[in-house]
């Protein structure tokens, strides 16, 4: 293990190579464009192929030729050109190509999209959100191996903190338990030899194939599939003094860091705050958050924006009050940084809700 | 009297079947295309002269969406299937992995010159070393007859029923043309399907375009006029002549540029 203090955008291209990314395509726009320049520099040093692509759609086209054929591949934006993307992390899906889709967002109110997409049909991405950049690196890595795990796009999803905090970091590559070969990918050899392969979200096989998938039946299978790989995955969180907390607050990404920071500070001061930290956001750690908050008397979910992740915490079915203590972070660099996400305002907020709570009543709600 | 059949007696010989003439690399089994349809003519000139070229185990061939996607179970080759419009971008990312392999795109006029114009003029000015191939009949003719960016003037379709008028739609899009002088561009041409003659030409441009990829010059591009006469509201045999009369008037065929030629050639 050898720690090199990285900022994270460098952090992120070196992790990704480390774990055998060999194509990467991307359009500018920050804080995205910071990790497309690492790829540009470092994926020729290994052999590999960074394409300054002229459109987001382009870039995802590209990365999904590159991944077809047998490569690990990567693309990303951020929520605008994501949004760009969305038919085809759709059709990744159902077309079972791998490849991880770097969502380097501006601010928290990209959720429901990278968590519920904006594409069509039944698909699903796993969508993992580290804090920091030790878990950047790590998360990134598992990235690519789940990616081709479950021949499925995963979403990466970084802020503008990540991509340009610095950190002490090992970057070598991290070791996963063996894959399948792909044995689907695409090279021309199986051309003319009477089985020649296909990789199509339409059509899954060829037409003289022994089985033969009709379309109806391909598409229930794809939803079977979302399914599988949703209960394959173990969900991912972060807990930390939620044993004996009146008040849990909720953060994922960035804000959560300070959530920790400030949740830990209070405890110090003898409050009584848990903090949760969904580290994967699909699937979304439902039953660690249901036994993190059984016996809090109310769970505030701090996130930047209006109000997304609040519905996955109320969708976990917890039998306490949840009510939203976040908000929209902006100033002029529109990158979804100050002047919200401080310490002392992260904590004026909590203070403020459990103070009201206390106001309401809410702690008579039955345990 | 001689002529006739004599039916009191069995058949000599088995009768045929359609997929008793079904050529190499085209899997048996109904296309489902309409009868009088330009595409299976093009895709098997493009499959024969990947053959032709010694090419086939190393081919990728990446498939748009329109009618001609029936093609793309259909075929004994490896198939990529892409979005609409973005065939050209696929491409270009597994030629680059696999530059030893022969990329090449299928795509038609509306998936090429509407949806994803942007992607064609792109890869081409890159030079991307694929071969990018377009049916252009005119029409979306698997919605059953609209206007496309390269209908040409006058022409009936399901949303410009009195003929294209350039005052309420606008002029089509000469792509060959469009395509060949950028620089990444190594072959350019058109060609069509309505009779053998243009046929056999047309297998020729698409072994100059292969064998230009397969030599490493650049970006190939070939256009292939094809017959939609259901698109076009015409009976089947009207087709090749309207598409000689009109298409061909606007859309002409020929080789547009071939940098693996010597200029006074």
């Amino acid at each position: 293990m050898s720690l090199e203090l990285l900022e994270g955008s460098e952090a992120i291209a070196r992790a990704m190579i480390a774990a055998g990314c060999r194509f990467f395509a991307g359009y500018p726009m920050t804080p995205f464009t910071e990790v497309l320049e690492g790829m540009a520099e470092h994926l020729p040093e290994v052999g590999g192929v960074c394409v300054n692509a002229e459109s987001e759609l382009e870039a995802i086209g590209m990365a999904w030729g590159a991944a077809a054929g047998g490569t690990r591949a990567a693309t990303g934006s951020v929520g605008q050109g994501l949004s760009l993307m969305q038919e085809s992390i759709a059709e990744l899906c159902f077309a079972r190509v791998p490849m991880v889709v770097l969502n380097m967002a501006r601010g928290q109110g990209d959720y429901f999209q990278a968590t519920r997409g904006g594409g069509h049909g039944d698909y699903r991405t796993i969508v993992l959100a580290p804090a920091d950049l030790p878990e950047a690196v790590e998360l990134v890595q598992l990235a690519f191996d789940l990616a081709d795990r479950f021949r499925n796009p995963v979403m990466f999803m970084g802020d503008y903190y990540l991509a340009h905090v610095v950190e002490a970091v090992d970057t070598g590559p991290r070791v996963f338990p063996p894959l399948p070969a792909k044995d689907w990918a695409l090279d021309g050899s199986t051309s003319g030899t009477g089985k020649a392969r296909i990789v199509s979200p339409i059509m899954p096989t060829k037409r003289d194939a022994p089985v033969f998938v009709e379309y109806g039946a391909y598409l229930e299978a794809i939803g079977e599939r979302m399914d599988a790989m949703t209960s394959a995955v173990e969900p991912l969180f972060e807990e930390g003094g939620c044993d004996d907390a009146d008040y849990v607050v909720v953060a994922y990404g960035t804000p959560a860091r300070i959530v920790r920071y400030v949740a830990e500070k209070m405890r110090r001061e003898g409050v009584r705050v848990g903090f949760f930290r969904p580290i994967s956001l699909y699937p979304f750690p439902v039953e660690a958050l249901v036994a993190a908050t059984r016996s809090v008397k109310c769970v505030g979910v701090y996130e930047l924006n209006a109000g997304q992740m609040i519905d996955d915490v109320r969708l976990t079915g917890i039998d306490r009050t949840v009510e939203f203590i976040g908000g929209i972070s902006f100033d002029d660099s529109g990158f979804g940084i100050a002047p919200e996400l401080t310490p002392a305002r992260v904590e004026a907020r909590i203070r403020r809700a459990m103070e009201d709570m206390a106001g309401q009543g809410v702690q008579e709600v039955a345990a | 009297m001689s002529n006739l059949v004599d039916t009191a007696a069995p058949p000599s010989r088995p009768a045929k079947l359609v997929d008793d003439f079904a050529p190499p690399l085209i899997l048996p089994g109904a296309h489902k295309l309409c009868a009088g349809c330009g595409e299976p003519a093009a895709i098997r000139s493009v499959v024969e002269m990947v053959d032709e070229l010694g090419l086939t185990s190393r081919s990728v061939g990446v498939f748009g969406i329109g009618c001609y996607t029936s093609f793309s179970p259909g075929m004994d080759v490896e198939v990529l299937q892409a979005l609409h419009g973005r065939a050209p971008s696929l491409a270009t990312g597994l030629k680059r992995v696999q530059p030893q392999s022969i990329v090449f795109t299928i795509q038609g006029d509306g998936d090429m010159v509407n949806e994803g114009l942007q992607e064609v003029i792109h890869t081409a000015a890159r030079g991307e070393n694929v071969t990018c191939i377009m049916l252009n009949n005119g029409v979306f003719g698997e919605t059953g007859g609209h206007m496309t960016a390269t209908t040409v003037i006058g022409q009936r379709t399901k949303n410009s029923l009195e003929g294209r008028d350039p005052k309420k739609h606008g002029y089509p899009i000469r792509m060959a043309e469009m395509l060949a002088p950028l620089d990444g561009v190594a072959y350019v041409a058109r060609g069509a399907t309505n009779n053998a003659g243009n046929i056999f030409q047309l297998r020729k441009m698409l072994r100059s375009a292969f064998q230009v990829q397969a030599d490493g010059l650049g970006f190939s591009f070939v256009e292939i006029l094809t017959m939609c006469p259901t698109g076009w509201f015409l009976q089947t045999g009207e087709a090749p002549d309207y598409l000689q009369d009109k298409l061909q008037g606007f859309h002409k065929v020929g080789i547009i540029k071939d940098l693996a030629k010597a200029p006074d050639e």
